[in-house]
Parts: C-alpha cells; sequence; structure tokens
C-alpha cells in the first residue's frame, strides 16, 4: 500500500472525490532536497493540496517511498483533498425565503411579529442583500447613473453600485435616527458638516457622506447598510405601534408606516439600478409589497398636483381624474386637480389607465410622462399634470 | 467559503430573540444561514426542491425549538449545519428508499453505499464550515485561490512553517469525514 506511484500530488481543484489520480510526475529533477523527516511531514498537507515548490514535491514523494507513516498520512490527507468542494453558486428561489418563513409563523406565530407595513421593507432589503451576495470588486466598482425628477425636468447623479448602498445606508438612516437608533452619517460625516444632522433631506445626507469618505465607497458599505435594516425591522416590530410616528425627510414628514413602504420603494428602485448596471435580471416586487407601493405614491399624488400647479387660479373647480392602476397589484383612485381635499365623483374629467409596474418607474422618475405608456381618455393637459405630478414625487 | 467566524455573543442574543418568538430574529437569522443550510441540503440531495424542502424543515425546527441550541457545545452555524446534515440526510435516505423497486441485497447495498456517500460529502462540508477560520482561510488559498504555502503564508501573514501546519491540520480534520458518527465535540442537533 506504499506504491509511491500511486501517492502523486493531485494538480488542483477537484470537483469530486471520483477525479481520476493524475500520471506520476517526471523523475526528480538535478536540484535535490535533502530534508529531515519533520520537515518531510509538516509539508504533507501542503504536498497533498499541491502547495509546494517542484523539488519539495519530490523530496515528499520520495520520502513516502520509505515511510509507512507518512504514507499512510498522505492518502488520507489526499483523500480529504477530494472531499474540498467549491461551494456551488445556487440559484436561491428568490420567493423560498417567503415561503420559508411563513412556514414557520404558521407553526409558531410570533409574539412579535414584524408590523404588515414594515413587510415590503423586509421582502425587498432582503431581495437586494441576495443580489449583493456574490458581488465581487468589479461590481462593486461598477458605474451607476441615479435618474430623478428635479423641478418638472429628469435630474441624474453618478455613482458606483457601492455608492448606493451608501445612499441607501443614509436615507433609511433618517428613519433610522428618528426611532432612537444610532445615526449612521455620526462619526463619518458630523464632524465635518455638522448642519448635514437633522435638517438635511436625502439628497443632502447622501452627497454629505460621499463626501465624506476619502475614498470610493467599497463593499463594506452593505454590512453596515445590512445591519441597520434589520435594526430597524426590529426596532419597528417592538415600538413601531400602527406606525403613526412622524419621520422626517428635511422638508416634508411621513408617518412611520409610510416611511417604512416609501423606504422599500426606493431599496426595490436603487437595486434594479444596480441589477441593470451589472445585467443581472431582478424582479418586480411580490404584487402584496407593490401594491402598497402604488397605494402611497397615489395617496401623495394630490399634494404633488397641488404643487405642480402652483399659484395658478383652478380653471373649474372640483375636478378629478380617475387613476387606474393594472395587474395584480392595481386598483383605482380618484385624483382631485382643483384642491387637495377629496374629489366629487361627478367632475371627473379624464381616465389614466397604467401598469403598476410603469407606474412606479414613473414615479421613480425613471421614464417621463412623455415616455410612459398609459391608456388614456378625457382632459389631455390634466393627465399631462398628473403624469408629470407622478414624476416629481421621485427624488434622488 | 463562509464568512468570519461570528463571536459568541451574536449566537446567544439571537437564540434568546427567537425563544421570544421574534419574527425579525428569524429572517435575520435567515438571511445570515440560507445560503449555508441550501448548499449543505443541496450537496446531499442534487436538487433543487428536496433542498428547498430540507431548508424549510431546517428553520422551522430552529423557530420551534429555539430551546435545543446549547452555546457551549459550539456556535450556531455548527448546530445549524449539523440539523442541515441530519435532516439531509434523513431526506434522501427516505426517498432512495421509496425508489426502490425491490429489496435485494444488491439494492440495499448500493444505497447504503449512496446514502454513505453523501453522509460523508455532508460531513466534509461542515467540517469545513465549523473548524476554526485561520485553517479554513488556508484551505481557501491553497486549494481554491491555488496558492502555494509561501504564498499564503504571505497572505494571512504568518510563517512559512505556520502556513503548513495549517493546512496539515485544516485536511487532519476534513479526513475524519470518513469516520462513521458525527465529529467529535460538535453536539448534533437533538
Amino acid at each position: 500500500m506504499t506504491d509511491p506511484h500511486r501517492l502523486t500530488a493531485p494538480d488542483g481543484p477537484a470537483d469530486g472525490a471520483a477525479e481520476p489520480v493524475p500520471p506520476p510526475r517526471s523523475p526528480a529533477g538535478p536540484e535535490r532536497l535533502d530534508l529531515p523527516h519533520e520537515v518531510l511531514r509538516s509539508l504533507l498537507g501542503a504536498w497533498a493540496l499541491a502547495a509546494c515548490s517542484t523539488a519539495e514535491t519530490d523530496a515528499v514523494e520520495e520520502h513516502l517511498g520509505e515511510c509507512g507513516a507518512c504514507a499512510d498520512e498522505a492518502r488520507r490527507l489526499r483523500e480529504a483533498v477530494g472531499l474540498l468542494h467549491r461551494p456551488e453558486s445556487l440559484e436561491v428561489d428568490p420567493t423560498l425565503r417567503n415561503r420559508v418563513l411563513e412556514n414557520c409563523l404558521r407553526r409558531r406565530p410570533p409574539r412579535v411579529p414584524v408590523p404588515d407595513w414594515a413587510a415590503s421593507y423586509d421582502a425587498e432589503t432582503a431581495r437586494l442583500d441576495a443580489l449583493l451576495r456574490d458581488f465581487g470588486d468589479a461590481e462593486w466598482h461598477t458605474p451607476v447613473r441615479l435618474r430623478w425628477f428635479e423641478s418638472g425636468v429628469p435630474a441624474t447623479r453618478r455613482t458606483t453600485v457601492a455608492g448606493v448602498i451608501a445612499h441607501l445606508l443614509s436615507v433609511d438612516g433618517m428613519v433610522a435616527t428618528a426611532l432612537g437608533l444610532e445615526d449612521p452619517l455620526t462619526d463619518t460625516v458630523a464632524k465635518a458638516e455638522p448642519d448635514v444632522r437633522g435638517a438635511a433631506g436625502p439628497a443632502g445626507r447622501t452627497e454629505a457622506f460621499w463626501r465624506a469618505s476619502h475614498f470610493p465607497q467599497t463593499r463594506a458599505v452593505r454590512a453596515r447598510w445590512r445591519d441597520q435594516s434589520h435594526q430597524l425591522l426590529r426596532t419597528v416590530s417592538f415600538t413601531g405601534g400602527a406606525g403613526g410616528f412622524p419621520v422626517s425627510y428635511g422638508d416634508f414628514t411621513l408617518p412611520l408606516r409610510d416611511a417604512m413602504v416609501d423606504r422599500a420603494f426606493e431599496c426595490w428602485v436603487h437595486a434594479d439600478d444596480i441589477a441593470k448596471a451589472v445585467d443581472y435580471p431582478y424582479e418586480p416586487p411580490a404584487p402584496r409589497h407593490l401594491s402598497r407601493m402604488i397605494e402611497l405614491a397615489a395617496r401623495m399624488l394630490p399634494l404633488a398636483v397641488a404643487a405642480h400647479r402652483g399659484t395658478s387660479p383652478p380653471t373649474t373647480p372640483g375636478r378629478s381624474l380617475r387613476l387606474e392602476i393594472e395587474g395584480a397589484a392595481g386598483g383605482q383612485w380618484l385624483i382631485p386637480l382643483d384642491s387637495p381635499a377629496d374629489p366629487i365623483p361627478e367632475h371627473e374629467v379624464a381616465h389614466v389607465a397604467l401598469d403598476g409596474v410603469e407606474f412606479c418607474r414613473l414615479a421613480a422618475g425613471h421614464l417621463t410622462p412623455e415616455e410612459t405608456t398609459a391608456g388614456q381618455r378625457g382632459d389631455r393637459e390634466a393627465i399631462r399634470d398628473v403624469l408629470t405630478a407622478t414624476a416629481s414625487l421621485s427624488r434622488m | 467559503m463562509p464568512a468570519k467566524d461570528v463571536p459568541p455573543r451574536w449566537d446567544r442574543t439571537m437564540q434568546q430573540r427567537l425563544a421570544r418568538g421574534e419574527a425579525a430574529a428569524l429572517g435575520e437569522l435567515y438571511d445570515r444561514f440560507a445560503s449555508l443550510v441550501q448548499g449543505l441540503a443541496h450537496r446531499v440531495l442534487s436538487d433543487d426542491t428536496a433542498a428547498a424542502a430540507v431548508t424549510r424543515d431546517v428553520f422551522a425546527h430552529v423557530w420551534e425549538h429555539p430551546d435545543t441550541y446549547d452555546h457551549r457545545q459550539g456556535p450556531l452555524r455548527t448546530w445549524i449545519a449539523a440539523t442541515t446534515q441530519r435532516l439531509a440526510v434523513q431526506k434522501l435516505r427516505e426517498s432512495e428508499t421509496a425508489a426502490l423497486a425491490g429489496d435485494s441485497p444488491a439494492e440495499l447495498a448500493a444505497l447504503e453505499s449512496r446514502v454513505r456517500h453523501a453522509s460523508v460529502a455532508a460531513r466534509a462540508d461542515y467540517i469545513v464550515h465549523s473548524m476554526p477560520h485561520p485553517l479554513r482561510a488556508a484551505l481557501e488559498l491553497a486549494y481554491f485561490q491555488r496558492r502555494d504555502y509561501r504564498q499564503a503564508a504571505t497572505d494571512l501573514g504568518v510563517t512559512e512553517d505556520e502556513a503548513r501546519r495549517r493546512l496539515r491540520l485544516g485536511l487532519q480534520l476534513l479526513s475524519t469525514a470518513h469516520d462513521m458518527g458525527a465529529p467529535p465535540g460538535l453536539g448534533g442537533a437533538r
């Protein structure tokens, strides 16, 4: 059992224990090493992994013909190498998480559930994290162009995949701060720009965060973002209540339950930006999460329409537009055109029908009103106003 | 290969949160260990659907019985790996038995051989996942990144002697996967 020819070092990673044994090496070259037994024995692991020099390999193999104990160990170690296994990059079904968790919660109902208004944030952050899992440095530094609407026109900002995650970390930090958690901007930014804490909105915080790091953002930002999102979910589970707690976005305020849906929406939108940049497929949210995002946008539309119209007096007071969102996550809303107060159905002057994902892309500023495919009937100007107001909901 | 070892405090806090019935803790647990569980289950079963079913059962077990984890026996990661290995091999045996056409000694022996082969593979993965991080890191460099032991020593910031020692010790631990029964010192799940 100590035939030295059967004990030659393998050639490198083998994908299974049944890999054929490579042919014996050529006989030792001119350079012969004379190593003591102890050193030869210490080399057995490296030898089995084909991780020593040619001269050392020859010296070990010569020794194995003479030393039964080392030959036995060499054989065991080489068999062990056959058990090493490159983790397959499994195509993990993204719906599995939800199925596994639901099964658990059915079998043992939670004493501290995640509030239903935070479920979309839970799902979307988990999906983005799974997308990032296998990213190498090349992906982390891939350029990404953020897009949104500002003062009625498209705006863009160039960053990287890691920069996008830093953006999500900075803005999620507004919710974290409102809940009394540590602000992720504190240590990085506060010293340089004390006024950025508190008052600054999403863009101000993000820019400050980016400016404060002397080097481009790296993959290290992922763990900070993920830890904070886990902390947020944990905290809202304990203290969220009905979600009425106000969260300041700088120039406006949302109740916590809406802020969490907004953050879920932003997480999806930016995950989609990242996926496009690195050429990965990325699905829209599950219908039950998408419908909450659509519902929030539709609810914010009346104020956006009023802001878009500005101070010009309404032509015919009391008009409304019927917004119909198609698909599993859809619904219908009457959007008042002249006053954010409740619309009167009789004064419905237009009807717009569009797909839920299309509506969200418009609301994210990723489509212009002109690019949006919508079924339209009625007052063209009213339709244009509402589509433009939808795009104006977007921000960096 | 798995990420760095997490501090034991994280494990104990997680166990307490699960015992309290915090749904958010269950989500975090999944996010940290789902790829480990799926990978191990897939290694044994070579089938996506069966691996997903084992993943479901592993998390259900942890969620329903968080108290059966004993942190003094080892890290949570190890306990979850052991639970996965146990449930996956059990599932493999069930499905292979159900698929048997007859019960001739030859068929039964072939079944036992397949189950044993899968058990060894699962035990090997489990040993790699539970061995000390320095050993795992050395094996990773030498095997997956094809660094020789001198380069590995430089990468790890250790002496060449130490790199050789880690590679040998890592493989010695791994070779115990061929021995029957659970690896010593790693308490199985219930």
